[in-house]
């Protein structure tokens, strides 16, 4: 299986701090890789770096066959990498239906002068990415009646839903979730792993996330990388990861080891808050 | 789909309707503005409330200036204090290429009101506004491109800075290396007028060759003022319900998530900057024209300021609002509060003109009474008169406690 991403030796430092310290990595056309590790690991920083919001300090990320690390965000995006926020980033006073609009910008090319005189090519342009959303509304879950309200009106859940739609209008190669389990019920969670899932079977997409809820990781990745201050500590399937020594430890504090090493793993995510020792 | 572009219902006929006999009432505004005068009665103070319709003119250059300042403002988040420049860069195209500053060179093209042989460069004047448009539209991108990649209170006080400069420079550029390019603080004029010439084709004769020569010069420039409102609110709707307008939204909520949708932070910016200076500078050359002069005094920091009054106290981000903002402040300062004082004056029995220092004069106050209409504001209706459906919620939000903004949070992260 090719390599549809790939970071060599990515490194990112704020002042003496390394957030992030040569990690290599690479995702496999269409995988479903999870990012795990404790609080402070470096994940989000690992993921701002592939998505153009940090400049890596040294290293480089190809994606596609193209050098992305400096790149900015908007061009990340053209070029096939969408994603989502850990902390929900909607546009709160936009409808539904614009946010998803919002995220086709870079596959529209509506300009200023043809906006103005609407013509035929732009009303056609705009009906288009409004049919293209609403659908891609349907296929996450939300029902078009959302379409008035803003997003900052929708619930937790369908505020998740609405980040991945949006997500996904971008027309991404690879999607980018970074905690889009969190704060939801195990019902929720289970459906968004058969979610994940489906993403890949009917959309053709690799999936790359960050995730704490170990049921979710286990359930659906087919690799799982491990970091733990800014180092990658181990990588592999999820039974691999399971049973690693040095995942338990970081997790858990060296000595607790043997106390959850039989266990199936979906306990971990209920400790994940304490810090390492 | 419940499209709100694709059809029109009855309530959108109505209002259609109502807009329409509103439209049709401001164009024959001058033709009874007399009648309205005698109605209340000529000698009447209160007579002096009717706005005249050289005032009405003034008020259409500020409703084109504060709708252009909504878009960059109100759409787009980006806060403007310097926005008066652009409407400099019009004033300017104006004393530049229709007057005889440049008397070294005697060019014409189109112009009206001076013969072939009179020195300088004159151009006609609808030519101008186009090229007024141009010319602003370039220079807000060569004001944005460095600016715009600060943000919040850094953004604002450059373009405060830039606010400055283009007064100063105008000033005092009446001798760069001995060449006078903007004749200091004496300003530029006679700047020609506006008028459609003697060729016009199809034989009509109705329209003025110069609208100077015209008994009701007023009333002509009235109506092209109202024109360009016109298409200055078309222009303004059409691009807030586009991509542009869209992706403008989005950076104003969030400029993080906005990039990584694949929104082009500095174009988009940019373009937001580029259109609101094109209309400062379409309303600039006219109301140059108009004046028949322009000064370095025209465009001082005060004028950006309230420019920018008119579309917080209209609604920022809603057009409607911000015009209505703008016919408040430009009709209580050009002569609004001269007619209150007046009224107030002479019904106290009081002389204007002989008691020096126990009349009311509000218009030298107005610094004060534009303050206060504002802390009141602020304090009751922050949304603005008419506010947009989208800063409507976000201020109940706010005043309910929601955080809705994430500025914190994105502070640390570089900005490409």
């Amino acid at each position: 299986m090719t390599d549809l991403l790939v970071a060599r030796k990515v490194r990112k430092e704020f002042g003496g701090l390394v957030a992030c310290n040569d990690v290599d990595f690479n995702v496999p056309e269409r995988g479903i890789v999870s990012l795990i590790g404790p609080n402070g690991a470096g994940k989000t920083t690992f993921f701002n770096m592939l998505t153009g919001a940090y400049t890596p300090t040294s290293g480089e990320v190809t994606f596609d066959g193209t050098e992305i690390a400096g790149l900015p965000p908007h061009r990340v995006t053209e070029l096939g990498i969408g994603r989502t926020f850990q902390n929900i980033r909607l546009f709160q006073t936009m409808s539904s239906l614009e946010n998803v609009m919002v995220g086709m910008h870079c596959r529209t090319k509506g300009g200023v002068v043809r906006s103005i005189l609407r013509t035929p090519g732009i009303r056609r342009e705009e009906r288009e990415s409004r049919a293209k959303a609403a659908e891609i509304l349907r296929y996450v879950g939300l029902a078009e009646s959302v379409d008035e309200d803003f997003a900052m009106n929708l619930s937790y859940g369908d505020q998740r839903r609405l980040e991945v739609a949006r997500a996904l209008a971008t027309d991404p190669k690879l999607v980018l979730l970074d905690e889009p389990t969190a704060g939801m019920n195990p019902q929720e969670s289970r459906d968004f792993t058969a979610f994940v899932s489906r993403l890949r079977d009917e959309r053709d997409l690799t999936v790359l996330m960050i995730e704490h809820d170990m049921k979710v990781v286990m359930g659906v990745s087919d690799r799982v990388t491990v970091l733990d201050r800014g180092e990658k500590i181990a990588e592999g399937s999820p039974a691999e990861i399971q049973a690693d020594q040095r995942v338990i430890e970081a997790y858990l504090g060296t000595g607790a080891a043997g106390s959850v090493g039989s266990d199936n793993g979906g306990d971990a995510a209920a400790v994940e808050e304490e810090e390492p020792a | 789909m419940t499209s709100r572009l694709d059809h029109l219902d009855r309530a959108k006929l109505i209002k259609l309707a109502i807009g329409i006999g509103f439209a049709v009432l401001l164009f024959f505004y001058p033709s009874y503005q007399q009648d309205l005068v005698n109605a209340v009665g000529a000698d009447n103070t209160a007579a002096q409330f009717v706005p005249t319709v050289f005032n009405m003119v003034v008020i259409c250059v500020y409703v084109v200036m504060a709708i252009g300042l909504n878009m960059v403002v109100g759409y787009a988040g980006l806060l403007d204090l310097g926005y008066v420049a652009f409407y400099a860069v019009g004033a300017y195209v104006a004393g530049w290429f229709a007057t005889q500053q440049f008397s070294q060179v005697t060019f014409h093209f189109g112009d009206v009101g001076s013969t072939s042989t009179v020195p300088g460069i004159h151009v006609s004047i609808w030519l101008l506004m186009v090229g007024a448009a141009v010319l602003a539209a370039l220079f807000g991108i060569i004001i944005g491109l460095p600016t715009l990649r600060l943000r919040g209170d850094y953004l604002a006080i450059v373009t405060l800075g830039f606010g400055e400069i283009i007064p100063q420079f105008v000033r005092n550029a009446d001798s760069l290396h001995g060449f006078n390019l903007t004749n200091g603080s004496f300003g530029l004029s006679p700047i020609d007028p506006l008028g459609f010439g003697t060729n016009i084709p199809l034989g009509i004769t109705t329209l003025p060759a110069n609208f100077l020569t015209m008994s009701n010069a007023d009333t002509w420039y009235y109506r092209v003022g109202l024109a360009l409102v016109a298409l200055t609110i078309f222009c303004s709707i059409r691009i807030r319900d586009s991509r542009l307008g869209r992706a403008w939204v989005a950076i104003r909520e969030d400029e993080i998530a906005a990039g990584a949708m694949g929104v082009p932070l500095m174009r988009t910016k940019t373009a937001a900057y580029a259109l609101g200076a094109l209309f400062g500078g379409v309303a600039g050359c006219f109301y140059a024209t108009y004046k028949g002069a322009t000064f370095p005094g025209d465009f001082y920091l005060n004028i950006s300021i309230i420019i920018l009054c008119m579309v917080v106290l209209g609604g920022m981000g809603n057009v409607w609002g911000v015009t209505l903002g703008a016919i408040i402040i430009t009709y209580l300062n050009f002569q609004g509060l001269g007619a209150i004082g007046n009224n107030i004056n002479s019904g106290f029995g009081i002389d204007p003109h002989s008691s020096l220092g126990q009349h009311l004069d509000p218009p030298s106050n107005q610094g004060i009474i534009f303050g206060l209409i504002l802390v009141i504001m602020m304090l009751f209706r922050p949304e603005g008169l008419i506010p947009s459906r989208r800063r409507k919620i976000e201020f109940e939000a706010k005043a309910e406690g929601v955080e809705v903004d994430l500025d914190d949070a994105v502070s640390e992260i570089d900005i490409r």
